[in-house]
């Protein structure tokens, strides 16, 4: 019974080609924007996640504070008000994943003839963790290296290739500011960063180096900054609210008065920025969509015409035995005929462009199975949905009437 | 023969119109037994097309009982109308109505769709029609490649391949010449030999009296009920002559 019917359904659409197409391309028109859509906005969402995983995640920094000479502030972290035993202090607290008290400036850096100038950062082991930086090839320095504070340093990627181009940086000395620098390894490739700083463009040092040698430091052990990654998004505002109450207390800062260190919230930056990209491709997907809706009236529009067209068919039916049911399911199938193979139409043209669209520009496209199962499941329902009518026109025909219509 | 096909008692039916309640059909009663040959008679707008609507359960009666086999027809539900003319009845038009883009195999076929056969039986069973009826060689053709006769036998095994016990044929040889007329009612001739009741509504007397009983339609009353059997030509007309010769055309 289902098979003659879809057979029907088969030979309904090829006797009148042309017509089945122009509707289909509705369908197809609808279901290629949103796979096209959907590829493209999946594709921003993963770019950005992408970032946002180079730069670290779930990470705050705490600045010191600002001071006043003679009227002029300073800017934060223009006085020494945090230190390395406020860093130990915060690692001990609950919630908290990695801190890394840092020191970073830029400096000029010399191998054999040539000189490069690069960010050096001073720090602590766990900052390569907090920042998910991978070592390339060589190994990372230690909390020895840090405790007795040796010349040893990592370089980025674009460091390794300025200085030392075709040579292996690992085991050479390079000079920082006249001092040399022993390199023990080569930092994984990270690339831009969201305000397009290029990450790789980075030297690593032990902190009490950086401070000793490189940079100076009129009280040593304070730091300038304290990077602070909690173990989890969800103890963000936890951890952070914590330190902020451990610091005061280690500060001696009495009720009242304002905090002499700053918190920036570095997380918050990239998940605004993934929210924006959700949000764009649901609005592009919700945009697409639109066009399914206008195929499906297409859909309809056809189906009731050909309804018209064969009421003396549906009358010959009916005579001879179809119930309505049967009429119904036939128009039925027809319409979820047309709107099927217009959707896998559209399915491989959305495919080809969105994989076009990567081809000649690059941008980042995601292909998921998901998305294609969408638009099977609301072709199906489109079908259904518009065809429902008039179907449901052609099964309540008069059987009288129908036999009689020319 | 004792069981009656088709039993009607005060059957009436009535029309909405822009003027009022048409009463197309006006107290009908009728009774054709099992294997009866039987034309209805009248000139258009008389009933007889109301009539044989009626009989083929694409209609209900506005008032009177309807049996079909024993079953009484007025209070079933559309579905059971549907299944009656499936299986209970088959039809043959004026026009042929054959589906002009299915395969004269799978025009006469359909039926068995909507009975829920399978595609073997019904390929089966409308071979055997279309040999019946003398056309198996063109069953993959295209009705439009076959001519008006051949379409309405065609037309005649599709009425016939559920087997059903009742043919109703509407004006069958309106559309076809005297010619190929005759071979259609030879063809009802020698099904009506195999025990299928055949009723048939003509306004051409000629072709009514192939039948065994001629009734007579007129202003949605029936006029006049005739016997011409092999024994004799029994008349049971109850209007006088003139009536039904104005009757017919």
């Amino acid at each position: 019974m289902w098979k003659a019917m879809l057979g029907e359904a088969w030979l309904a659409m090829g006797a009148n080609r042309l017509r089945s197409i122009l509707t289909m391309l509705g369908m197809v028109i609808g279901v290629g924007a949103v796979v096209i859509m959907l590829a493209i906005g999946q594709g921003a969402q993963y770019a950005v996640q992408q970032s946002i995983s180079t730069m670290g995640a779930n990470l705050f920094i705490l600045l010191s504070g600002s001071f006043t000479t003679a009227g002029v502030r300073s800017g934060s972290s223009g006085a020494p008000t945090l230190n390395v035993g406020d860093a130990e202090a915060i690692s001990e607290l609950e919630g908290v994943a990695n801190v890394a008290p840092t020191h970073q400036g830029t400096r000029q850096l010399v191998y054999g003839a040539q000189n490069w100038s690069a960010t050096v950062v001073g720090t602590t082991p766990p900052y390569l963790e907090a920042r998910a930086w991978t070592i390339a090839s060589g190994a990372a320095f230690g909390d020895s290296d840090v405790r007795s504070a040796t010349r040893v340093a990592l370089i980025g990627k674009t460091v390794a290739e300025n200085l030392f181009a075709d040579d292996d940086p690992v085991g050479k000395t390079m000079r920082i500011q006249q001092n040399p620098f022993t390199v023990v390894g080569v930092l994984g490739s990270k690339g831009q960063s969201f305000d397009g700083r290029d990450q790789d463009d980075t030297v690593i040092i032990p902190l009490s180096t950086a401070q000793r040698k490189v940079f100076g430091t009129p009280f040593l052990g304070s730091v300038r900054m304290i990077m602070v990654q909690a173990a989890s998004a969800d103890e963000m505002a936890t951890v952070e609210k914590n330190v902020e109450a451990l610091l005061r207390q280690r500060h001696r800062l009495r009720e009242g008065m304002p905090n002499d260190f700053f918190s920036r919230n570095l997380s918050a930056v990239a998940e605004s920025e993934a929210e924006t990209t959700r949000t764009m491709s649901i609005l592009l997907g919700a945009i697409a969509s639109i066009s399914l809706i206008v195929g499906g009236i297409g859909i309809m529009n056809i189906m009731l015409v050909s309804v018209t067209e064969r009421t003396r068919e549906i009358g010959i039916r009916m005579a001879i035995g179809a119930r309505q049911k049967d009429i119904l399911t036939q128009f039925l199938l027809e319409a979820v005929m047309i709107s099927f193979a217009g959707c896998l139409i559209g399915l491989l043209i959305g495919l080809a462009v969105a994989l076009g669209i990567n081809f000649f520009t690059g941008m980042v496209v995601v292909i998921s199975g998901s998305a294609a199962l969408i638009a099977f499941v609301v072709a199906a329902t489109v079908g259904i949905f518009f065809g429902w009518y008039p179907a449901r026109k052609a099964a309540r025909l008069d059987p009288i009437e129908a036999l009689r219509y020319q | 023969m004792s069981e009656a096909v088709i039993r009607v008692v005060g059957l009436g039916k009535s029309y909405a119109t822009a003027a009022g309640l048409f009463p197309a059909l006006r107290g009908v009663d009728l009774t054709i037994q099992a294997g009866e040959y039987i034309a209805i008679m009248g000139p258009s707008g008389s009933g007889k097309s109301t009539f044989m609507n009626l009989l083929g359960c694409l209609d209900t009666p506005s008032v009177g009982d309807y049996f079909l086999a024993g079953e009484r027809v007025a209070e079933m539900d559309k579905d059971a109308l549907a299944q009656l003319r499936n299986r209970t009845l088959g039809f043959v038009f004026q026009g042929f109505n054959l589906l002009p883009r299915m395969t004269l195999q799978d025009n006469v076929a359909l039926p068995l769709v909507y009975a829920g056969k399978d595609k073997d039986s019904r390929r089966a069973a409308a071979r055997r029609m279309l040999d019946k009826v003398g056309l198996a060689a063109y069953a993959e053709s295209l009705p439009s490649r076959i001519s008006g006769g051949q379409q309405q036998r065609v037309a005649i095994a599709r009425a016939l391949v559920n087997q059903p016990r009742l043919i109703l044929a509407d004006e069958p040889t309106g559309n076809l010449d005297s010619h190929t007329s005759e071979e259609i009612m030879r063809l009802f001739g020698e099904l009506n030999a195999e025990g299928i009741t055949i009723v048939l509504v003509t306004h051409e007397p000629d072709i009514a009296a192939h039948a065994r009983r001629q009734v007579r339609f007129l202003d949605g009353r029936l006029v006049s009920d005739q016997f011409t059997d092999a024994c004799g030509d029994a008349a049971v007309g109850t209007l006088p002559e003139s009536s039904l010769e104005g009757g017919a055309r």
